[in-house]
């Protein structure tokens, strides 16, 4: 589908670009020893975010469904998910480099799905049967996974802010991140939101399930129960005080490429693949 | 100073030109600043001035009808300070006109510190200005000199690194707190040890906003001596390990010879602590604090090498930004002359 001469892709690479700008400029302000503007930072990943935004919409539009339909949409839904999120985050709590961590995931996530022309195979249109509640669900389901992503990038930030302390060294990238505490909290709330999220997606497909135990593959239930399992264990070790600091994010990180490895064992557990749509979602 | 006509000038000794014994000579303390300004109001010619008067320097920048009206006010200065003038003129700096701006700029800015990059000058530059506006002493070349240099200073000091990062120990004990707590409002302290060094750091803390502070020494008289400034409570010094799980950050300076706490003391406070992670700040010589227990996790440990060498990093990055900054206040002294000059000679454009 094209908008204003651009297809659905072109679209998507347009965000790349953007979350790519995003990378770049956060790491020669890094390079400079240069507090990198917030403001231009989040103006270029908010730009990034309308271009995936449109990208997605013009996907939706001509699968008749939310667009997550094969690997490829997978990952940019993930990736708008995390940056839908970061612009909450982002603008609430002020954490310094988390735009830049936001835009190097993304950046990452949209242009390795962009570059694998192989995980953009067509999918039937109206995969999920025309049924809303299954398509909320999935749709949740990765906007957990999108939660998870920030909850990695925190994590990540803490694991770097810890080693500076420890190791002495204060300067360069490690000036400009935020506290431990503050870094703690934010985690803390990301689990708590991930975990609610994914606990409503599986609450609302367990009930499509239950009225038709065959229409999910094994696999698919299997996995998705360990991964909101083990996220649902990590908070509340973590509510009870028994997971903390840098056990907690270790463990988060862990969790992530775990849940972002199972995506492929999970879409490849779908229905066998029917004939194309006729309209078209080619790679440009 | 011999060309005839109007001048803007500045005339003065700082910690660059003059030793500590002469500048203590020449420091306006008490009722010398009153009496220098008397004696510059009734210099005749001197149309405006201004006196900036810190620990590392005294400037008086003016605008004088005739280069000689310096001359009289230099003899009015040694004078009042009962200093030989060959003794001042070997020790004085004397600029004038686009010099003088860029002169003021530089030490508004933090550059001309001894301390490079403090940001306390800037505020007794604000005083200077202010106190001789009050007194009717700045006039249309002054004030806006003084104006636009406030203007440049907040620039360079919100767009360079001139200002980052702290210079002293117990500022850059302050500065790794806020890195692992982010506020200290709801920060505890124990400060273990009422010396001097223990006290500084103390009050440093409670400057930055420390909601509680609690002080233990093996003289407990003393820990209630310094509790007291701090309206702190004060710890016998054989309770100090059941406080130990209750306070975020723990100050050690005791003139104890062996570690007075123990990685055995720090790993039972942490367990009952939880989350919020423990800062050690280690102080003493020989060290208060078993080095082992910066292997506790979300236990952080400095020491006083550690926090001088921090330090010291700091004022690195602040000289090396200097050429910087004085290649920026370059351009700004440059444009604000040529603003300022005509009003030496009368002239008031309207912007």
């Amino acid at each position: 589908m094209i908008f204003l001469g651009f297809t659905d892709r072109a679209w998507m690479w347009l965000a790349a670009i953007c979350y790519l700008a995003g990378l770049v400029l956060g790491t020669v302000a890094l390079l400079r020893d240069r507090r990198q503007s917030r403001l231009a930072m989040y103006a270029i990943v908010a730009l990034g975010f309308v271009f995936q935004t449109l990208g997605l919409y013009l996907r939706g539009r001509a699968s008749h469904s939310c667009p997550i339909g094969n690997t490829f949409e997978i990952f940019q839904f993930t990736a708008w998910s995390a940056i839908s999120l970061f612009l909450v985050v982002g603008a609430t709590f002020r954490l310094s480099l988390l735009g830049y961590f936001t835009s190097c995931l993304s950046a990452v996530l949209t242009l390795v799905s962009l570059a694998t022309v192989s995980w953009d195979a067509p999918h039937r249109a109206g995969l999920f049967g025309g049924n809303a509640w299954i398509e909320f669900h999935a749709a949740l389901a990765l906007f957990s996974y999108g939660v998870f992503a920030l909850l990695a990038l925190t994590s990540s930030m803490y694991l770097l802010q810890t080693y500076s302390l420890k190791s002495k060294h204060l300067h360069g990238l490690f000036s400009f991140l935020p506290s431990i505490l503050e870094l703690d909290l934010i985690s803390v709330r990301l689990l708590v939101v991930g975990v609610v999220l994914m606990t409503w997606s599986l609450g609302v497909g367990s009930v499509h399930w239950l009225e038709d135990l065959a229409s999910v593959d094994l696999a698919k239930l299997l996995i998705t129960s360990a991964v909101w399992l083990a996220y649902a264990v990590v908070l509340f070790l973590r509510l009870r005080s028994r997971l903390v600091s840098q056990r907690l994010a270790w463990t988060c990180l862990v969790l992530f490429a775990a849940a972002l490895l199972s995506l492929g064992p999970i879409n490849a557990s779908r229905h066998p693949m029917k004939p194309a749509a006729p309209h078209s979602m080619a790679p440009i | 100073m011999s060309a005839p006509g109007p001048i803007l000038f500045l005339l003065g000794a700082t910690h660059h030109t003059a030793p500590l014994e002469l500048r203590e000579k020449l420091a306006l303390a008490g009722d010398k600043l009153e009496a220098l300004r008397r004696e510059l109001r009734a210099l005749p010619d001197l149309r405006e001035f201004t006196v900036l008067n810190t620990c590392n320097r005294v400037e008086i920048y003016g605008v004088a009808a005739q280069p000689e009206v310096v001359a009289r006010l230099q003899s009015a200065f040694c004078a009042l300070h009962q200093m030989d003038p060959a003794l001042f003129e070997r020790i004085r700096l004397l600029l004038r006109d686009g010099q003088a701006v860029q002169h003021l700029l530089e030490v508004a800015a933090g550059v001309d510190s001894q301390m490079v990059g403090e940001a306390e000058i800037l505020g007794q530059v604000k005083d200077a200005y202010v106190a001789a506006q009050a007194q009717g002493t700045t006039g249309p070349v002054l004030n806006r000199m003084f104006q636009k240099t406030f203007q440049a200073a907040k620039h360079v000091r919100t767009h360079t690194a001139i200002g980052e990062g702290q210079i002293s120990v117990a500022s850059v004990a302050v500065d790794l707190a806020l890195k692992i707590f982010g506020q200290l409002e709801r920060c505890r302290v124990l400060v273990l040890g009422a010396g001097e060094i223990g006290g500084k750091t103390a009050r440093a803390f409670k400057s930055r906003g420390v909601g509680q502070i609690s002080v233990s020494s093996r003289r407990f008289e003393q820990a209630e001596e310094l509790a007291r400034e701090f309206g702190a409570r004060a710890i016998p010094f054989d309770q100090m390990g059941e406080a130990l799980p209750e306070v975020d950050i723990a100050v050690c300076s005791t003139a104890a010879p062996e570690a007075v706490v123990t990685h055995g003391m720090a790993a039972a406070a942490m367990r009952r602590r939880a989350i919020r992670p423990l800062f050690f700040i280690d102080l003493a010589m020989p060290r208060n604090i078993d080095p082992g227990v910066a292997t506790l996790s979300n236990v952080f440990l400095y020491n006083l090498d550690d926090l001088a060498r921090i330090a010291d990093e700091n004022l690195a990055l602040r000289q090396a930004e200097t050429l910087r900054v004085r290649a920026l206040l370059t351009e700004k002294a440059d444009a604000l002359w040529r603003q300022v000059a005509p009003r030496i000679n009368g002239d008031f454009p309207e912007s």
